[in-house]
């Protein structure tokens, strides 16, 4: 693989691109594992179909619209509306994500219909298709980037803060509904972010499984955060140098990665804390 | 004559459409230890969120410390009712403490030098600054309900409102814990919350009970009456001997 990374751009433009998804799973994959909001962030992904679907129906009409364009707007709207909806209805909450993740999904297909001609990349946003990452993708995921961890440090305390006891942050007087649909927002700047590296599909995996992985070994939301960015960008390596050698899809085989990469320091926490209480009792007796 | 913390004019709540709160009136002093207790539903939960400012009344007036409960609000150290907050949740102690800051902190800043003190103070005066660098997962019941204390007590509070701080706590830690409450009190007045009127009644100076309707006598004398009319049905009458007298005697009985 190293001789691929040497010689073809497209290798490269895939590890930066994964490099800099495990950067924004990392961080937002956290608050998605502490707060459990796994089931709204797989709702928010999923709805962002529409937008893609909607950027190709605009792309015939305005020629700089891209796919990708379209779910930035129509994800961060999603989630916003998906925020409100299940904060100020009576539904209870996985009904309504439930609703929105459908009717997101239906929009796009809709669109796509009326988008006249054939659709060829139709299932790299699905799938992902981290081996057809272009320059201009990588700066538009530096800049989520960049926007992602920016407002993560302004605002750590308060995000804390609810994300641990969110009654006690209202007693406070923070903005929790505000604080809780800007962190939406994150995960919707995220889902886009991921759209080419993983797919639509397989998004939930990135934002969980790397955040899953780290809590078993430290009990400090910073140190989660940084250790499942080691953790992703590990997944992306090993999955890309994998799916390189075997010809297997790039996507799948970085996610796959990481399952294995989960089970193995839940093994090893599991492990570390028998013989810790073993330990533990040892000394006593 | 004491300062008044807390002032209930008449006031009036509805929850949904139904009024979970009638005409109560209510002034907390600067010294009270008072205990509200009264049936689950009965508008305790309510009656706190009035003072927090979460809700307002429907008609009547709250005042908290001379302000508005939106203002007052930041005066107010708040013990909420035991959530089943998340074990495994990665927060240590200290960051638990330092949420307590937010009111007074500034937005987009880390928490500075002097937020990290009063948080230690904080947690020196529960006896649990041992533990500053403990999961708060890891805790047991009695000790996480103490970080709570913390919590609330590092906004440097004028009043402390506890929710049911018995409820997830064991036993044997109670005493202790009601020990550190007498402690606290020479600081600041506080409102104790409980359906459990027999825990309560044993240590807090003075006993409202509320149910819709507030039944208070600016002592810690209820009258069968009033406990009869608030949990409406007849009350086992309990007596913790002359000290902790909790009802009137009944020389008739």
């Amino acid at each position: 693989m190293i001789d691929a990374l040497l010689h073809y751009q497209f290798m490269q433009n895939a590890l930066v691109a994964g490099l800099l998804a495990a950067v924004a799973c990392g961080i937002i994959g956290t608050y998605v594992v502490v707060k459990r909001m796994v089931f709204i962030s797989g709702g928010i992904s999923h709805a962002s179909f529409g937008g893609i679907g909607l950027g190709y129906y605009l792309s015939q009409f305005i020629s700089w619209v891209t796919p990708v364009y379209g779910a930035l707007v129509f994800t961060l709207f999603s989630a916003l509306g998906m925020g409100v909806f299940v904060k100020r209805t009576r539904l209870s909450e996985d009904t309504s994500i439930g609703i929105l993740w459908a009717v997101g999904m239906a929009v796009g297909i809709i669109f796509i219909g009326l988008t006249p001609g054939y659709t060829p990349d139709l299932f790299s946003y699905l799938f992902g298709s981290i081996l057809t990452v272009s320059k201009a993708d990588l700066i538009m995921m530096g800049i989520l980037d960049v926007i992602i961890t920016l407002t993560v440090l302004l605002l750590y305390k308060e995000y804390l803060a609810i994300s641990f006891d969110q009654e006690f942050g209202m007693a406070l007087g923070l903005p929790t509904e505000r604080l809780y649909l800007s962190l939406l927002c994150l995960i919707a700047l995220t889902v886009v972010l991921l759209i080419r590296v993983v797919g639509i599909i397989l998004i939930i995996a990135l934002l969980t499984i790397p955040a899953a992985s780290a809590r078993q070994f430290t009990h400090s939301l910073k140190n989660m955060m940084l250790l499942s960015i080691a953790f992703g960008i590990v997944a992306v390596l090993v999955g890309l140098w994998l799916s390189y050698e075997l010809d297997l899809a790039s996507g799948a085989t970085i996610i796959l990665t990481s399952g294995a990469l989960f089970l193995c320091s839940f093994g090893i926490s599991r492990l570390r804390s028998r013989l810790s209480l073993n330990n533990a009792s040892g000394g006593c007796s | 004559m004491s300062e008044e913390v807390v002032k209930l004019k008449n006031v009036w709540a509805q929850y949904d459409g139904t009024t979970v709160l009638e005409d109560i009136n209510l002034s907390i002093n600067k010294d009270d230890f008072l205990g509200l207790i009264g049936p689950n539903g009965g508008g305790k939960t309510t009656l706190l969120k009035l003072l927090l400012g979460l809700i307002a009344p429907s008609r009547g007036e709250v005042t908290v410390l001379g302000e508005n409960p939106e203002k007052g609000r930041k005066h107010i150290g708040y013990v909420p009712q035991h959530s089943l907050f998340d074990r495994d949740f990665p927060i240590s102690v200290m960051e638990v403490v330092l949420t307590g800051r937010l009111s007074h902190t500034k937005r987009f800043r880390r928490y500075s030098r002097a937020d990290r003190q009063d948080a230690a103070e904080a947690l020196r005066a529960v006896d649990m600054l041992d533990f500053q660098d403990r999961q708060i997962g890891l805790l047991s019941g009695g000790q996480q309900q103490r970080v709570f204390v913390a919590r609330a007590l590092v906004g440097e509070p004028k009043l402390l409102l506890l929710d049911e701080p018995m409820s997830n706590v064991d036993t044997p830690m109670q005493e202790d814990f009601y020990e550190l409450l007498q402690r606290l009190k020479q600081r600041m007045p506080i409102v104790l919350v409980s359906h459990d009127i027999s825990a309560v009644s044993v240590y807090v100076e003075k006993i409202a009970c509320l149910n819709r309707r507030l039944f208070y006598h600016g002592g810690k004398e209820l009258t069968p009456e009033d406990l009869e009319a608030a949990y409406q049905c007849p009350i086992q009458m309990i007596a913790h001997g002359v000290p902790h007298r909790v009802l009137k005697e009944h020389i008739n009985e």
